[in-house]
C-alpha cells in the first residue's frame, strides 16, 4: 500500500518539476518584473500606466480583433464541422483539414504575403475581374483573415467532435415530436455541441490575444495586440517591468475565459 | 369509416444490396388496441417502427395511415410518437422541458404547456420531478419520462420499441401491468415491440409473430399459444413438444408409432405433419398407463412447477410441466386430451391456416345442433 503510494508520488516527480520549472516560476517572475520600473527601483509605476488611455486602448482594440477572429472562425467552423459529419469518409476529411495546421505558422505568413502581395494571385483575380489592384496586406481585413485561415482547424476539431458525439437516435426523437430540420438542429444539435464551441472559443480566444508575429507580417504593425506589445516592451524598448505587466494581464484574462467558458459547462455536461 | 388506422399493404424493405429486411408484409392495426410486433433479434421489429414513424421509407409498397398513403409524408408530420429503446431523452433538457419538446414546436402558450406536461407526468406518476436533470432519474423514471413525452401530443399511435428490456426483472412485471393499464385509460393505439414471449402474451390484445422480414401469424395472444400456424412460432410461444407425425384421416393422427384421436381434420389422407403439445397439457400416469411411455432424465424444481425431461423409445425428448414429483430414471407414463393434440401442416399460408381452423369451430356448431 505504501510502497505503491510511492511509486505514485514518484511518477508525480518529472511533471511536478515542469509545472515549477516552466509555469509557476515564469508566472512569479513575470509578476516580479512587473513591479520593476524602468529604473531597476520597486513600484507601481507599471500598473499606474497601464491605466492610462494610451494602453488601455490598446488591450481594447487586441480584445476586439481577439472577438472578430473567434466569431470569423466559428462562422466558418461550425457549418464546416456539420458537414464533415454529415460525410462518407469523415475522419479522411477532418485528417485533411487538420494537416495544415501542423504546418510551421510563419511559412504559412509568408505564403499569404506572397498571395496578398501587390503582384499576388489575390491581385492578379481582382484585375482580371475588372476591380483592380488593392492594397491587401497591411490591412485589417488581411489581419483577420490570415488569423481566421491559421485558427480555424483548432476550432474545427472540437466541435466536429461534439457534433460527431451525439447520439443519432436523439434526432430521430426530435424529428418524431415534430420538429422539423431547423428545429432539431436549433433545440437538439447546438445545445448538446456548446461545450465543443467553448473549447474551440478558448483555444482560438486566448492565443488570439497574444499573436504577435502575423502583426507585423500580415498586419504591418498598424494592428497591436497585447502580444505584440509584450514583445515591442521585452525586445525592442527593453522595458521589462512594462512588458511583464501587460503580461500579467493576459494571464488574468486568459484565466478570466477558461473560468468563463467552462464555468458554464458544468450545467451542460 | 373502418377502425382501420395503420395498412401495411405488401411492404418490402431493403438496405443497399443486402437481402430483404422486410418481405412483402401486410397487416391492418385497429384503433385503440394494443399490439406487439414479436420476434428474435433481427427480424425486423424495428424497421416496421421506423416505417411507421417516418425515420425510413419502404423500398415497395404502401403504408396507409388513416386511408392515406404516407409512404413519403417526413416524420415531424406524422400523428405518430415513438418510445425509443433507450429513451433517447433529451439530456441538456431537465425532466419538464423533455416532455415539453413536442408542446413548444407547436408553439402552444406556456401556461397551456405546464398544464399538459403536469398533466402527463401525473399519468405516468412522476408528479414533482420536473426540476429533475435526466442523468438523476433510475432506468424505470427515464421510461416513464419517454412516456409521458410520448402521450403529451396526444398522437393517435404511440410506437414502444422495447421500451422494458433495459429494466430489472420485478420493476419489468410492474412497468408492464402500468403500460397496459395506460393505454387502456388513454385509448390511444400503440404498437409495442418486444422479444419476450411472456411480454407479449401478458399484455397485447393482437400479437404478429415475426421471422427473417416476414410475419408469421397474427392472432390474439391464446389464438397463438393455443394454435401456433408452425414450428417457428410454436417454438418461439412458450416452450413446446414438436414431433413428425402422420395424418391417416381426419381426427386421427399419427406420431411416435402410435395412433391418437386429436380435433384437427380438413388434411389430406396421411399427410405429414408436426404434432405439439404444450408440456403443461401432459399429464404423469404409471407406465402401464400411460399414452406415452418416457424414462425420466432430468427434473428441475420451477417454483410453481416441476420441470421434467424424459426420452421416449425413439429417442423424442419431453417436456413436461407437473405438480407432482418423479425420480430420475423412472420409467413413466404421460396421458393427454384430443385437445391438447395440435397438428401442423408443412408451409401452409396463414389464410389457410384459419380457413381450417373456422371449419373446426363451424363443425363443433354442427355437432351440437
Ligand atoms: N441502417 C441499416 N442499414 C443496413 N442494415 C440495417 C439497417 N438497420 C437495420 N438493418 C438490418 O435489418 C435487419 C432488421 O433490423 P431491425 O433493427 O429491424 O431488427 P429488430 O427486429 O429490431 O432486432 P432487435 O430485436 O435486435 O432490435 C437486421 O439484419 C439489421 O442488420
Ligand atoms: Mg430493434
Amino acid at each position: 500500500m505504501n510502497n505503491h503510494k510511492l511509486t505514485r508520488n514518484l511518477y508525480m516527480v518529472p511533471y511536478a518539476v515542469w509545472i515549477l520549472l516552466f509555469v509557476i516560476a515564469p508566472i512569479l517572475l513575470v509578476i516580479y518584473y512587473s513591479f520593476i520600473d524602468i529604473q531597476g527601483n520597486f513600484s507601481f509605476a507599471n500598473y499606474e500606466k497601464f491605466f492610462t488611455p494610451v494602453y488601455l486602448k490598446m488591450t481594447l482594440s487586441s480584445f476586439w480583433y481577439a472577438f472578430l477572429i473567434t466569431l470569423f472562425s466559428l462562422l466558418v467552423a461550425y457549418p464546416t464541422a456539420y458537414l464533415l459529419t454529415k460525410t462518407k469518409h469523415k475522419q479522411l476529411w477532418l485528417l485533411l483539414i487538420i494537416v495544415p495546421s501542423w504546418i510551421n505558422l510563419l511559412l504559412k505568413a509568408y505564403a499569404f504575403i506572397g498571395i496578398f502581395g501587390t503582384y499576388g494571385v489575390a491581385n492578379s483575380f481582382l484585375e482580371v475581374i475588372g476591380i483592380g489592384t488593392q492594397q491587401l496586406l497591411f490591412t485589417d481585413f488581411s489581419f483577420i483573415f490570415v488569423s481566421v485561415y491559421i485558427f480555424i482547424p483548432f476550432m474545427i476539431l472540437p466541435i466536429f467532435n461534439a457534433i460527431d458525439t451525439i447520439n443519432p437516435v436523439l434526432l430521430d426523437a426530435a424529428r418524431d415530436l415534430g420538429a422539423s430540420k431547423w428545429d432539431t438542429f436549433r433545440r437538439v444539435v447546438f445545445p448538446l455541441t456548446m461545450n465543443g464551441v467553448k473549447s474551440g472559443i478558448q483555444i482560438v480566444f486566448i492565443p488570439a490575444l497574444s499573436l504577435f508575429m502575423l502583426t507585423r507580417l500580415i498586419a504591418g504593425n498598424r494592428v497591436i495586440t497585447l502580444g505584440t506589445a509584450i514583445e515591442q516592451h521585452f525586445l525592442v524598448t527593453q522595458d521589462w517591468g512594462m512588458g511583464a505587466t501587460i503580461a500579467v494581464f493576459l494571464i488574468i484574462a486568459m484565466f478570466l475565459i477558461m473560468f468563463l467558458t467552462s464555468g458554464f459547462r458544468k450545467r451542460g455536461a | 369509416m373502418s377502425n382501420t388506422i395503420i395498412q401495411f399493404q405488401n411492404v418490402s424493405k431493403q438496405y443497399d444490396e443486402d437481402s430483404l429486411v422486410l418481405d412483402d408484409v401486410s397487416f391492418e392495426i385497429e384503433r385503440g388496441k394494443f399490439y406487439t410486433l414479436l420476434g428474435p433479434s433481427g427480424c425486423g421489429k424495428t424497421t416496421i417502427l421506423r416505417l411507421i414513424a417516418g425515420f425510413t421509407e419502404a423500398t415497395k409498397g404502401d403504408i396507409h395511415f388513416n386511408g392515406k398513403k404516407m409512404n413519403h409524408i417526413p416524420a415531424n408530420k406524422r400523428q405518430v410518437n415513438t418510445v425509443f429503446q433507450d429513451y433517447a431523452l433529451f439530456p441538456h433538457l431537465n425532466v419538464f422541458e423533455n416532455v415539453a419538446f413536442g408542446l413548444r414546436i407547436k408553439k402552444m402558450k406556456n401556461s397551456e404547456i405546464k398544464a399538459k406536461v403536469e398533466e402527463a407526468l401525473s399519468f405516468v406518476n412522476l408528479s414533482g420531478y420536473g426540476d429533475r436533470e435526466i442523468k438523476d432519474m433510475s432506468g424505470g423514471q427515464r421510461q416513464r419520462v419517454a412516456i409521458a413525452r410520448a402521450i403529451v401530443n396526444q398522437p393517435e399511435v404511440i410506437l414502444l420499441d422495447e421500451p422494458l428490456s433495459a429494466l430489472d426483472l420485478k420493476l419489468r412485471y410492474q412497468m408492464q401491468g402500468e403500460l397496459r393499464e395506460l393505454q387502456r385509460r388513454l385509448g390511444i393505439t400503440f404498437i409495442f415491440v418486444t422479444h419476450d414471449q411472456e411480454e407479449a402474451l401478458a399484455m397485447s390484445d393482437e400479437i404478429f409473430v415475426l421471422n427473417k422480414g416476414t410475419i408469421q401469424q397474427s392472432g390474439t395472444p391464446n389464438d397463438i399459444y393455443d394454435e401456433p400456424i408452425n414450428r417457428f412460432v410454436a417454438d418461439f410461444i412458450g416452450e413446446s413438444n414438436i414431433v413428425s407425425g402422420t395424418m391417416i384421416q381426419d381426427y386421427l393422427v399419427e406420431f411416435v408409432g402410435k395412433q391418437f384421436t386429436c380435433v384437427d381434420k380438413g388434411m389430406n389422407k396421411n399427410e405429414p405433419v408436426e404434432v405439439v403439445i404444450r408440456p403443461e397439457d401432459l399429464e404423469i400416469t404409471s407406465h402401464e398407463q400411460g399414452m406415452l411411455q418416457i424414462k425420466v432424465s432430468s427434473q428441475l424444481f420451477r417454483g410453481v412447477h416441476y420441470e421434467i425431461t424424459g426420452n421416449d423409445k425413439d429417442g423424442n425428448e419431453w417436456l413436461v410441466h407437473s405438480t407432482k414429483s418423479v425420480n430420475v430414471d423412472d420409467d413413466i407414463g404421460l396421458k393427454f386430451e384430443p385437445e391438447a393434440i395440435h397438428v401442423m401442416r408443412f408451409d401452409e399460408t396463414e389464410e389457410d391456416f384459419d380457413k381450417r381452423l373456422d371449419s373446426y369451430s363451424e363443425g363443433d356448431a354442427n355437432e351440437q345442433s
